[in-house]
C-alpha cells in the first residue's frame, strides 16, 4: 500500500515533468493582485500544467518555458459570478431555450450541470469582461435541485466542473401576496389574499419539515439495508445535505424568512449559504454568529422598500462587510440587466458607498470560491491553485477597464464572441 | 404615510432667483471642453462658465473642489412617474397619452434625480404598432404633475414593431385589458396596421384643409368631427410631434423608415434599435436618432443579435445617438452605461457622456436649453465626487433650472428625523389598531371581508 502510494507520487512527478513543456508558461511584468495577499509590481506567475506553481517579484524562467511579457499590464484572478443562469437559458422569453425551472416542488434529484449548455453563446460573451467561473441554479418549487459551479471553458462538463454538485438549491417558503403587476410581496396585510398566501406558506413549510424528516428516515433505512429497501431517487438525492457535505443555498429575502431559514438550518444541522437576502442586513449579527455566507442581490437595484434610502442597495455590502458577514456578489443572469458580464459593477457599485474597493474584489473572487467550498482550487492567484488569470489594463472593477487576455486552468482562453464578431462584420460594411 | 415624508424632504432646496457660483470643480461641458474653473448660475441659467468667473456680491458659493460637474443626464426613454403606460386594447392609441397620468408622487423621481439625471421622455408602453402620447419631464421633485412638465419641449409619440406588438394577435398574451385577439400578429400586420392609420389621418387632414380652405374663401362651411386618434398623426404629419418607435430588428427598422418616406414624415429616434448597428448607414441617411441600451440582449428572441457596440458603431456611421434606460434602475447610472460605450467601440470620453446629455437634448429637441454646460442653458447640473464615467463616482449635488433639487449631504441628514417620524406614525397606528381590537365581533368580521386590505 505504502510503496504503490508512492510509487504514483513518482509517475504523478514524471507525468508533470513531461508535461511541463508547452502547458508551462511565465507572465513576468505586470503587477500581480493575488487578492489573497499584497500587490507585487514588476512581479510574475510561473504555470505548470494548468496550476499556478509560483506568484513572487522575481522568478527566473525554467528552462524551455515560454515566457509572456506583460510590461505595464495587471493580473488578477478570474471572476466568479455566484448565481447565473447560464447555459441553462439562451434566450429568456423563449420557453424551448430555457431549463431553469422544472415541474413540482420537491426535485433534489435534478442536477444543473447535466443540462449546461457548453456551445452557449452567454459562455464567451460573459468570460469576455474577466469572468471564468460561474455558479450556475435551478429554480422553481421549493427544493428546486443542484447548482454547479463551473469554469467558463471546455467542450463538455468534465471539462468545466469545478464543483458538481456545488450546493441543493431551496426557495424558502413564504407569504406571498400576488402584487399589481403579478409580482409577489411579502407586505403582511389583513385581507383575504394574505390569510390565503399566509396558509398556503404554512402548508409549505410542514410539507418542507416532512420532506427533511422523510430524507432522514431514507438515510437511515439505507444505512440499515434491511430486507425491502428501495432506492429513491429524491431522498437519495439529499444524502449529501444531510451529511453535510454539500452546502445548502437558501433562497430568503425578507427579515422573517431569512431568520425562519437560519432556524431551519439549525435544525437540520445542515450547511448553510443564504441566497438574495435583501434584509441580509438586518440580521447580519446572527448570520456572523452561525458562520453563514452570504450570496448578494444585486447592488444595482432599486430599493426594497418605497421609503427606503435611495442608496440603501448600494450601501447594504459596505454595511454586511463591516459586520464580519462573508459573501459574493452575483449577477442572476443572463436576463437584460443582469448580464453576468456586468459581474464586476455590482462590486464596484458598493464602493462609493462604504465597502472597501479590495474587500469587492474579494467577492467577486477568493470569497466566492471560499463559499463553494473550492477556496483550495480557485479564487486567487496562489500556489497550487488552479491558473485562472485575466490580464488587464487596470482595475477590473471599472468598465473603462479592457481585458486583455484570459487564462482557465492554465489554458489561454480565446477572447473573441458572438458580439465581437457582429461588431467586426458590421463595422466594416 | 411614505410619501408625505418623502414629500417634505422633496421642496427645492434652493431658490432660483439667487445667484449661485460652483468654483473649484472639474467642468464637463461635453461641447466646449473641459476645463478646471467655475460656474455662474443665475435665474435659473448658467451665465458663464470659465477657468476664472468673478464671484458677484451676495452670490452663494459652492465649493466642488476635486469634484465633477456635468451637465444633467437626459434619460430619452422612461416610465416612471405614470400611472399606467399601456392601453393595449387597440393596435392604434394615439388618443391616449403620459401627459395625463403623471404621478408626481412616485420616489423613483427622486431616485432618478440622485442619480444625476434632470431630464427624461416618459414614453407610453410597447404594446401597439402606433401608441400612445409621450411627456418630456423634468425631475423637479416636489413639484406638482404640471410642475414636472418640460415646457415647451416638443411633443412626441410612441411606435411600436415587432415582438411586444405582435403578442397580442397571439391567444393568452395581451397586454392590459386585450381580450382574445387583437390585430396584427406578424411584422407584416405591423407595417399594415401603421400604413392604414396614415392613410385614414391623411384623409382627416384633407377634410380640416377643405374646411379651412372655405372658410378662408368666406363660403359655408360645417366643421369635420373631431378624431382623437387621428389628431395627434396629422401632428405627425406636419412635423409637429415626434415619432419614438420601439423596434429591434434591421428588417423592422427598415420597413418603418420606407413607411414614414412614402407618408413624407421623419421618424424622430428608433427607440432600443437593437440591431441599429446592422442598417447603421440607412438611419443616418434617413436623419434618424437612435436611442438604445448599452448592453441588454438575448432576454427575447429579437434580442439575440443585439450588440454592446451598438451605439459606437451608429455613432461611427453618422447616426445621433442616444443611451437610454426603460428601468428605473438603471436610470440611476446611466453615467457608467456610457462608460461601456469607450469599453464596447472605442468611443472618448466627450462622444460617451454625449449619449446621456446633449445626444439625447438634440433627439427631444431640447438643445437649447439643456445637455451642456453653456451660457444661456438651463442650469441642470450634476455634481460627481469622482469622475462620472468610473464605476466609484457618485452625486453629490444635482441642480435643476439653478434650484439645488438633490444634496446627498442634506439627504444623510434628514434620515434620522425620517425614520422618527415613520416609528411615531407606525406606533400610533398600532395603538389605534389594538384599540379597535378590544371593540365588539362583528366590526372585526367586516374589516377582514375588505378586499385588498394590505394595500
Amino acid at each position: 500500500m505504502k510503496t504503490g502510494a508512492a510509487l504514483l507520487a513518482v509517475l504523478l512527478t514524471v507525468v508533470s515533468l513531461r508535461a511541463a513543456g508547452p502547458d508551462s508558461f511565465l507572465l513576468r511584468g505586470a503587477t500581480v493582485h493575488p487578492v489573497s495577499g499584497p500587490d507585487i509590481s514588476d512581479g510574475s506567475v510561473l504555470v505548470r500544467d494548468g496550476k499556478i506553481v509560483e506568484v513572487g517579484a522575481h522568478i527566473a524562467a525554467p528552462k524551455g518555458v515560454r515566457v509572456i511579457e506583460l510590461k505595464g499590464l495587471h493580473i488578477y484572478p478570474g471572476m466568479i459570478d455566484s448565481d447565473t443562469e447560464i447555459g441553462l437559458t439562451e434566450i429568456g422569453a423563449v420557453r424551448e431555450m430555457s431549463d431553469i425551472s422544472d415541474i413540482g416542488l420537491f426535485k433534489p434529484q435534478l442536477r444543473a450541470a447535466t443540462a449546461v449548455n457548453p456551445a452557449s453563446e452567454h459562455i464567451p460573451v460573459t468570460r469576455a469582461n474577466g469572468i471564468t467561473a460561474v455558479v450556475t441554479s435551478p429554480g422553481g418549487g421549493i427544493v428546486a435541485g443542484q447548482s454547479v459551479l463551473m469554469h467558463l471553458n471546455g467542450w463538455t462538463m468534465e471539462d468545466m466542473a469545478v464543483r458538481a454538485p456545488a450546493a441543493m438549491r431551496l426557495e424558502f417558503p413564504n407569504i406571498r401576496v400576488p402584487g399589481r403587476f403579478g409580482g409577489g410581496g411579502e407586505t403582511p396585510g389583513r385581507g383575504s389574499a394574505y390569510a390565503e398566501a399566509k396558509k398556503r406558506y404554512e402548508q409549505q413549510l410542514q410539507e418542507l419539515n416532512d420532506f427533511m424528516e422523510s430524507a432522514r428516515r431514507y438515510r437511515q433505512a439505507k444505512m440499515a439495508a434491511g430486507p425491502g429497501f428501495e432506492t429513491d431517487l429524491k431522498l437519495e438525492a439529499m444524502i449529501p445535505v444531510l451529511d453535510g457535505k454539500l452546502p445548502i443555498l437558501i433562497r430568503a429575502e425578507k427579515e422573517k424568512a431569512i431568520k425562519e431559514a437560519i432556524a431551519f438550518a439549525d435544525k437540520q444541522q445542515v450547511h448553510m449559504i443564504l441566497e438574495r437576502g435583501e434584509e441580509a442586513w438586518k440580521v447580519a449579527a446572527q448570520l456572523k454568529a452561525h458562520n453563514i455566507p452570504v450570496v448578494l442581490p444585486p447592488t444595482l437595484r432599486l430599493p426594497d422598500e418605497e421609503d427606503q434610502p435611495y442608496d440603501k442597495p448600494f450601501s447594504i455590502p459596505g454595511e454586511l462587510s463591516k459586520a464580519g458577514v462573508k459573501f459574493a456578489f452575483a449577477s442572476f443572469g443572463p436576463g437584460a440587466d443582469d448580464n453576468p458580464r456586468n459581474l464586476p459593477y455590482e462590486a464596484a457599485a458598493a464602493v462609493g458607498f462604504g465597502l472597501p474597493q479590495e474587500e469587492a474584489l474579494k467577492a467577486v473572487t477568493l470569497y466566492a470560491a471560499q463559499i463553494w467550498g473550492a477556496g483550495d482550487e480557485i479564487g486567487s492567484i496562489e500556489k497550487g491553485k488552479w491558473a485562472d488569470l485575466i490580464v488587464t489594463d487596470g482595475d477590473p472593477l471599472e468598465t473603462r477597464t479592457q481585458i486583455k487576455q484570459m487564462f482557465i486552468k492554465g489554458a489561454p482562453v480565446d477572447l473573441e464572441n458572438k458580439h465581437h464578431r457582429l461588431y467586426e462584420k458590421y463595422l466594416a460594411r | 404615510m411614505n410619501r408625505f415624508a418623502l414629500f417634505l424632504m422633496a421642496l427645492p432646496l434652493m431658490a432660483a432667483s439667487q445667484t449661485t457660483v460652483i468654483r473649484n470643480a472639474t467642468v464637463l461641458t461635453v461641447t466646449k471642453g473641459t476645463f478646471q474653473g467655475s460656474i455662474l448660475i443665475r435665474d435659473g441659467k448658467i451665465v458663464e462658465a470659465g477657468e476664472k468667473v468673478l464671484v458677484p456680491d451676495g452670490a452663494r458659493v459652492i465649493d466642488a473642489g476635486g469634484q465633477f460637474v456635468m451637465p444633467g443626464i437626459i434619460d430619452c426613454h422612461s416610465h416612471i412617474a405614470a400611472d399606467s403606460i399601456n392601453e393595449g386594447a387597440v393596435a392604434v392609441s394615439s388618443m391616449v397619452g403620459i401627459e395625463d397620468v403623471i404621478n408626481p408622487d412616485d420616489p423613483d423621481i427622486y431616485r432618478a434625480l440622485a442619480g444625476g439625471v434632470t431630464t427624461a421622455n416618459i414614453l407610453h408602453g410597447s404594446a401597439n404598432p402606433i401608441g400612445g402620447k409621450c411627456q418630456v419631464m423634468k425631475m423637479r421633485w416636489g413639484k406638482d404633475a404640471e410642475g414636472l412638465k418640460f415646457e415647451g419641449a416638443m411633443p412626441g409619440i410612441k411606435f411600436a414593431l415587432g415582438e411586444n406588438v405582435k403578442r397580442s394577435g397571439s391567444p393568452g398574451n395581451g397586454f392590459g385589458a386585450s381580450p382574445g385577439l387583437r390585430y396584427p400578429a406578424t411584422r407584416m400586420g405591423v407595417e399594415d396596421v401603421i400604413r392604414e392609420a396614415f392613410t385614414e389621418a391623411r384623409a382627416y387632414q384633407k377634410e380640416w384643409r377643405d374646411y379651412q380652405a372655405k372658410v378662408d374663401r368666406h363660403e359655408q362651411a360645417v366643421p369635420p368631427r373631431r378624431d382623437l386618434k387621428l389628431e395627434p398623426l396629422v401632428e405627425v404629419l406636419e412635423g409637429k410631434r415626434y415619432v419614438h418607435a420601439h423596434c429591434y430588428r434591421a428588417d423592422e427598422i427598415l420597413m418603418l423608415l420606407h413607411v414614414a418616406d412614402d407618408f413624407g414624415f421623419r421618424i424622430r429616434t428608433l427607440q432600443h434599435v437593437l440591431e441599429g448597428y446592422k442598417v447603421a448607414k440607412e438611419i443616418a441617411d434617413h436623419g434618424t436618432g437612435a436611442s438604445t441600451f448599452s448592453d441588454w440582449w438575448a432576454y427575447k428572441a429579437e434580442a439575440f443579435d443585439a450588440i454592446p457596440y451598438n451605439a459606437a458603431i451608429m455613432v461611427r456611421k453618422g447616426v445621433l445617438v442616444s443611451l437610454n434606460s426603460d428601468s428605473a434602475e438603471l436610470m440611476r447610472h446611466l453615467n457608467t452605461e456610457a462608460a461601456k460605450a469607450m469599453k464596447y467601440g472605442g468611443l472618448n470620453e466627450t462622444e460617451a457622456l454625449s449619449l446621456v446629455t446633449i445626444n439625447p437634448a438634440k433627439q427631444l429637441g431640447v438643445e437649447n436649453r439643456v445637455g451642456s454646460i453653456e451660457p444661456g442653458k438651463d442650469a441642470d447640473l450634476t455634481i460627481y465626487d469622482k469622475h462620472p464615467l468610473s464605476n466609484y463616482a457618485k452625486v453629490e449635488k444635482v441642480f435643476i433650472d439653478g434650484e439645488l433639487y438633490f444634496d446627498r449631504e442634506k439627504d444623510l441628514e434628514e434620515r434620522p428625523g425620517k425614520e422618527a417620524r415613520k416609528k411615531a406614525l407606525i406606533d400610533k397606528l398600532k395603538a389605534q389598531e389594538k384599540k379597535e381590537r378590544k371593540k365588539p365581533e362583528p366590526a372585526e368580521d367586516k374589516k377582514s371581508e375588505e378586499p385588498g386590505g394590505a394595500q
